[in-house]
């Protein structure tokens, strides 16, 4: 990757935070929060990929919904080519959405069960008004193309489809609005293994036809370092790191993301490697640790972390971690 | 890993493809089939559906003519089910009768279904405060038991056959919102919601286009089993006079007129009694089975 100083900024999310309020017991005492995403900024460079990875519960997916304004943001802001999508009205929000697609996890949730795959795609070009009525039907069979489907998957309903040919029906529902941004929502984390190359190759090989810009969220570390350039790791609601993918992968230098990378399985049984394993359990979101979040699972953590929260700072070029003692992994 | 395996296309067919896109609803109808009950329930409601329809051609009489000569009949070769304190033929009236039953009871359920979904299809989409306004008030409705509802409606409207529809129909409404907003609330989390949104779709396509087509079945199931409980209802409110008015040969005003002669002539009562019975019998049972049909554990 080239210096990030001459790409363009795409989309650029500042202080973003998503609290979902949760029943208490007593009507007398406070309301409580769960945290799902609290401060977060990032910036996501045009035809770029960017993963963001953690454990369930992290923020991560909340992050995607929150920028596509699928749950409401409780506070910050979401710019996209300079404009403030969180303050847009309602009308200009929809014309908007023809810009930012999402892919979801379940290829069984995300198709209307009751809809072809011509009235899915039809839809999806009728609402945006992208293509003229009368050319509908060929724009519908270069999608098809694109996607690898055969002609024939038109007039069929999603049951007859397999999981990975329902993701592609998926992807090419969102490519017929020509989008610019694409948030994967753990696209691929349902498919068997294979068929993850497929659809991953299939991913990579529409970006660089159509320019597109991937914001991909995944759990899966082996995925995030086959289609990334850059990688975000995100933990309790906030990030930890984010670097180049190879950076992140060579020389990671917040301690969750090291458990985190050596929790990768290798092929190799050979292979001698230090494993970090991390005691406890995530803490609750809803009351997280003062100070650094990860201090109560952190095998390093110091009086200071238990009080002070770490900012996030950039150490290297392009590469930033929120830690106060990152220095010394290096 | 084997991420970086070869791939790319063409994708290979697989033969789930080559499956008729009718197996669902022939799933659907061989469960149901398979259920005899069910069946038994459908030919019930079958029969009545085309005693309905050609009731003129199958009465042997006028069943409003009055023939005082003839009154009181036992059911005999000439009249099957005797002749009432009028010397009107009864099967006729039977006959004549199961159009205005099931006329109520279709209608009833068809308004309350309508107002119901939209209520259910609203608290559930929305949220909030507005589903805790609606369904409060939907819970106060059904606090009432249906026939006491149903009397405090006429008693504002007057007796007669379209208030009694208006106020049947009325009760069931609540019973449909809390179904509707069930399931809405279950469909509206699903993935394929979040795509149309995140495509730009409104709110009444959204509602109505990807919510509604997907929580059909329990409506119909609900539908089919709230005719019964429907025309029971109607039939009720007939016997105690605040239906259909004499001499119109609804079942319920017929068991009414019955009454006094429950001893000497028992056939004026129970006949129509006994269509109200199968008719509510046959709605209950194949509304069970449609249930279980559309109940996707019962698939092997």
């Amino acid at each position: 990757m080239q210096a990030a100083a001459d790409k363009k900024v795409l989309l650029e999310v500042e202080h973003l935070k998503q609290y979902f309020p949760v029943k208490t017991d007593s009507l007398f005492k406070p309301k409580a929060y769960v945290q799902a995403v609290d401060d977060i900024s990032f910036k996501l460079y045009e035809g770029e990929t960017l993963s963001i990875v953690g454990e369930s519960g992290c923020g991560k997916s909340t992050t995607g919904r929150a920028i596509l304004r699928l749950d409401e943001p409780t506070d910050g802001k979401v710019y996209y080519s300079g404009t403030d999508i969180l303050g847009l009205n309602k009308k200009d929000m929809r014309k908007l959405r023809g810009d930012l697609q999402v892919i979801f996890q379940d290829p069984f949730a995300s198709l209307n069960p009751r809809q072809t795959v011509k009235q899915i795609l039809n839809e999806a070009m009728a609402i945006q008004e992208v293509v003229e009525k009368s050319k509908r039907m060929d724009r519908m069979q270069e999608l098809l193309g694109y996607v690898g489907l055969p002609q024939e998957a038109l007039d069929r309903y999603p049951h007859e489809f397999s999981g990975g040919q329902r993701q592609r029906i998926g992807i090419a529902r969102a490519l017929a609005v020509n989008p610019k941004l694409i948030i994967c929502d753990e696209a691929v984390s349902a498919l068997d293994v294979s068929v993850q190359a497929q659809v991953l190759n299939l991913l990579k090989k529409l970006q660089k036809q159509f320019g597109l810009t991937f914001l991909f969220i995944s759990h899966d570390l082996s995925v995030v370092r086959h289609i990334s350039d850059r990688v975000m790791v995100m933990y309790l609601g906030k990030v930890v790191e984010i670097a180049d993918k190879k950076d992140l992968f060579d020389t990671p230098l917040h301690p969750y993301t090291r458990a985190l990378l050596s929790s990768i399985p290798v092929p190799n049984p050979e292979l001698k490697r230090e494993r970090i394993i991390l005691k406890g359990d995530v803490p609750s979101p809803i009351n997280p640790p003062k100070g650094c979040r990860f201090h109560t699972r952190c095998p390093f953590a110091t009086e200071k972390c238990k009080t002070e929260e770490p900012a996030l700072r950039e150490l290297d070029t392009n590469h930033m971690v929120s830690c106060h003692y990152a220095e010394n992994f290096k | 890993m084997t991420l970086e395996a070869k791939t790319e296309q063409p994708v290979v067919i697989t033969q789930t493809m080559n499956q008729p896109k009718e197996s669902k609803i022939k799933d659907f109808l061989s469960i149901l089939t398979m259920n005899k009950a069910a069946m038994v329930g459908a030919i019930i409601i079958l029969f009545y559906i085309f005693v309905a329809l050609f009731a003129p051609l199958l009465a042997p009489y006028d069943p409003y003519e009055i023939n005082l000569e003839n009154k009181l009949i036992p059911p005999s070769s000439d009249h099957w089910m005797g002749t009432d304190d009028k010397g009107r033929d009864i099967l006729s009236r039977i006959l004549y009768g199961s159009r205005l039953s099931m006329g109520i009871g279709i209608t009833a359920v068809i308004f309350g279904a309508f107002f119901g979904i939209i209520l259910g299809l609203i608290a559930g989409y929305y949220g909030k405060w507005i589903d805790s306004t609606i369904m409060r008030i939907m819970d106060i409705l059904l606090a009432f038991p249906g026939i006491l509802l149903a009397l405090a409606i006429i008693s504002a409207l007057g007796p007669g056959l379209i208030n009694v529809t208006i106020a049947v129909g009325a009760y069931s409404i609540p019973l449909f919102a809390r179904i509707v907003r069930g399931s809405t609330l279950e469909v509206k989390r699903l993935e394929y919601i979040d795509a149309v949104r995140s495509l730009g779709a409104n709110d009444f396509t959204i509602i109505f286009k990807h919510i509604l087509p997907n929580i059909l079945s329990p409506i119909i199931v609900q539908g089919t089993l709230r005719l019964a409980t429907v025309i029971l209802s109607a039939a009720g409110l007939s016997f105690l006079g605040l239906g259909a008015q004499p001499p119109s040969p609804e079942w319920g005003t017929m068991l009414s007129s019955g009454r006094d002669f429950l001893f000497s002539a028992p056939y004026i009562a129970i006949f129509p009694g006994l269509a109200i019975s199968i008719l509510v019998l046959g709605f209950n049972i194949f509304g069970d089975g449609l249930r279980d049909a559309f109940d996707p554990r019962m698939k092997k």
